[in-house]
């Protein structure tokens, strides 16, 4: 494995966000992504104990560090616009709606999950709220996205669909079939790269030929590359490329650079072997959550006990969360063998 | 099921997979169809001319070379309220499709607890002796077959093909269905008035007592040709037709075998782990006692599929080889 490069966190990607005083209108905008951000922060801290105490089967892989993409997408997206997810996708299916308790329920197999207990982690989905499922085939829903796209664009109802991937998917076929049908035909699908560096555990300078920009800009669809941490950045960004899709100028690439604060799955604790202790240390100085807590003080758009308060209110709701889902049974035997056929 | 009558109209198999198309494109406005060269040329086999006209390029529509791709989009387009035809020329290009329908199409529905459906058709075809060679001639139906939460239609007349066809579009789940490309010309009776069959049910094909062949897809026809040579030596053959791997109607197969106390199954598929044997075990499983031998399979022949027409020809199940085979169950020699 040689030794990871491109480390720098920051200035990694254009885009600021304008530096307009915020509105009341916005200032609530802004406490509601803070207030996501956290819970998915508080989420999976959560499961990340579970895990660890063996109270959660299977495998999980956090979302940690990347909470601004989410959460600054989908809050430019409405309730049924579509996303799909990847196997870090509690961050995406949180962000798009989801409630904290059935969530828990689904990551430990129980019956009031959102799948039933059927899906787990790595497969959750979430209809009602657009939510087309998180998927463990890396790169594997991009053709699922701009399906959801094509239907939107058929049937004429406005809705865009988001296909979240990290950079590991850009070594899949798939993406690029799905990434010149989206442009020859003009739908409504955003292509948001959550480059959080590494491919599992290979830096994506190894396994990645050219510029990430380059493989979207070779179909003609317009790229933006930006700063993953700032949820601010992230936002005005995806209402730009929202916006563009709904008024039907085709699809859009997103590369948002962001670092992911824990391993590649929970288990995964020596990471010495693909990444300095000092990257991760370096990164997390560009923590989504302080830079917009500091921004909404620092503009005196609110005050830290109104922060201190979401936060608390969240950490209990999560622990509720947590809570009903241990306590909750499993689903019945006879359940293993419905919904095989619609 | 009551048979419409056809009124003695004669259609090819070709014409009545297109009527089928245009029947439900025309009764349903999400249906699309979707793969390469289906619109102006109407698929490499000709079998869609034509529709395109009728229906417009934004539903019969022309995709890239990319098998993978429309096969993603139709899972994306069918789980969001469109029913897509995705068209894959030629069914050994499932080797490039599997990701998108067996772990995503397949598995949809029951990840999310029931919650999303996939309501696609993939069309796709089979059958060797088209002289294609190894990477255009396979029939890879079993390997749809063996995954839970797809279906896998395989008809074997034109009346089938039309109202399998016209049923597994409506239907909510994945349905993989298989073209014998060698019977595009196959005649027979189709009536122009509306009729679905319904899937999982099997045809007997030929009535008869002395031996059951169960066939699928081109065997049919096959073993309907060695039924009549059998015939002239007396021993009177049942065809039946499964018309479906999944759902199967397994008890018409067990039935007809305690009936006839002999049982052939062929199939145009790799015998090696192939259809065949799962039909086999399901007829030795439940007319164990009936049988007075053991329950044969024909298959084709465990190799690559040859480029030249003497090989080629070895490959495959035949009305003779199915005829011998038939008689030496039977006893006669």
């Amino acid at each position: 494995m040689a030794k990871a490069k491109s480390t720098k966190p920051a200035g990694k990607g254009a885009g600021k966000p304008a530096g307009k005083p915020a509105g009341k209108e916005d200032v609530e905008d802004l406490l509601q992504m803070y207030e996501q951000m956290v819970r998915i922060r508080e989420f999976e801290d959560k499961v990340n104990e579970l895990y660890t105490t063996a109270k959660m089967p299977g495998l999980a892989h956090l979302y940690i560090g990347e909470e601004a993409i989410a959460v600054g997408v989908c809050e430019a997206l409405n309730s049924d616009d579509y996303i799909t997810s990847t196997h870090r996708g509690h961050g995406h299916c949180i962000a798009k709606g989801a409630a904290v308790d059935i969530m828990f329920a689904e990551l430990l197999g129980k019956a009031a999950g959102y799948c039933g207990g059927k899906g787990g982690s790595m497969h959750i989905a979430d209809q009602a709220n657009g939510n087309l499922g998180a998927n463990a085939i890396v790169g594997g829903s991009a053709g699922i996205a701009a399906g959801a796209a094509f239907s939107a664009k058929r049937l004429g109802t406005g809705q865009v669909a988001v296909c979240f991937f990290g950079e590991g998917a850009l070594g899949q076929g798939l993406l690029y079939e799905t990434m010149n049908m989206a442009q020859l035909w003009k739908l409504p699908v955003i292509f948001v790269c959550e480059n959080n560096m590494y491919n599992e555990y290979t830096h994506y300078n190894e396994t990645a030929a050219g510029t990430l920009a380059g493989r979207a800009e070779a179909f003609g669809i317009h790229t933006e590359e930006i700063d993953g941490q700032d949820i601010r950045v992230v936002n005005e960004a995806a209402k730009r490329l929202v916006e563009r899709a709904r008024k039907g100028e085709g699809p859009s690439f997103l590369i948002c650079n962001t670092y992911r604060y824990h391993g590649h799955h929970v288990g995964d604790i020596d990471r010495a072997y693909y990444r300095p202790k000092e990257e991760e240390q370096e990164w997390q100085q560009r923590d989504p959550i302080t830079i917009l807590a500091d921004w909404i003080i620092g503009q005196k758009l609110s005050d830290q006990s109104v922060l201190d308060h979401i936060q608390a209110d969240v950490k209990s709701e999560v622990a509720r969360g947590a809570e009903f889902a241990l306590n909750a049974p499993f689903p019945d035997p006879s359940e293993v063998n419905t919904n095989v056929y619609a | 099921m009551s048979t419409p009558n056809s009124n003695g109209r004669v259609i090819t198999m070709g014409q009545a997979i297109k009527e089928a198309l245009a029947e439900e494109l025309r009764r349903d406005p999400t249906v699309y169809v979707m793969g390469e060269d289906v619109a102006e040329a109407g698929t490499a086999f000709k079998v869609l001319k034509g529709l395109v006209d009728e229906f417009g390029p934004d539903r019969v529509i022309d995709s890239p070379i990319s098998e993978p791709g429309i096969t993603g989009l139709g899972v994306g387009a069918a789980m969001t309220g469109m029913r897509p035809v995705v068209d894959i020329m030629f069914g050994d290009f499932s080797t490039l499709i599997m990701d998108q329908m067996v772990n995503q199409a397949a598995k949809i529905h029951y990840m999310s607890g029931g919650k999303l459906k996939v309501p696609m058709v993939l069309r796709t075809t089979m059958g060797a002796t088209r002289r294609s060679a190894a990477q255009h001639s396979q029939s890879l139906h079993a390997w749809f077959s063996h995954v839970p939460g797809v279906k896998v239609v395989v008809p074997s007349t034109p009346y089938d093909a039309k109202g399998l066809l016209k049923t597994a579009i409506r239907d909510d789940n994945p349905v993989v269905f298989f073209e014998d490309k060698m019977m595009y010309q196959l005649k027979g009776e189709v009536p122009e008035e509306e009729y679905t069959i319904p899937l999982g049910v099997a045809d007997i094909k030929r009535e008869g007592t002395d031996i059951t062949i169960v066939a699928t897809s081109s065997m049919v026809q096959v073993s309907l040709a060695a039924a009549d040579k059998l015939a002239e030596i007396g021993i009177s053959a049942e065809v039946v037709d499964p018309r479906c791997t999944f759902p199967l109607d397994k008890d018409a197969l067990i039935n007809s075998a305690k009936k006839t106390s002999r049982a052939l199954v062929v199939d145009e598929g790799y015998e090696r782990y192939g259809v065949t044997a799962e039909l086999a075990s399901v007829i030795a499983d439940g007319a164990f006692y009936y049988l007075d031998a053991p329950v044969k399979r024909m298959g084709a022949m465990d190799v690559p599929i040859p480029f030249s027409p003497v090989l080629e020809d070895l490959t495959v199940p035949t009305p003779d080889t199915v005829f011998e085979m038939a008689k030496t169950l039977c006893g006669v020699n």
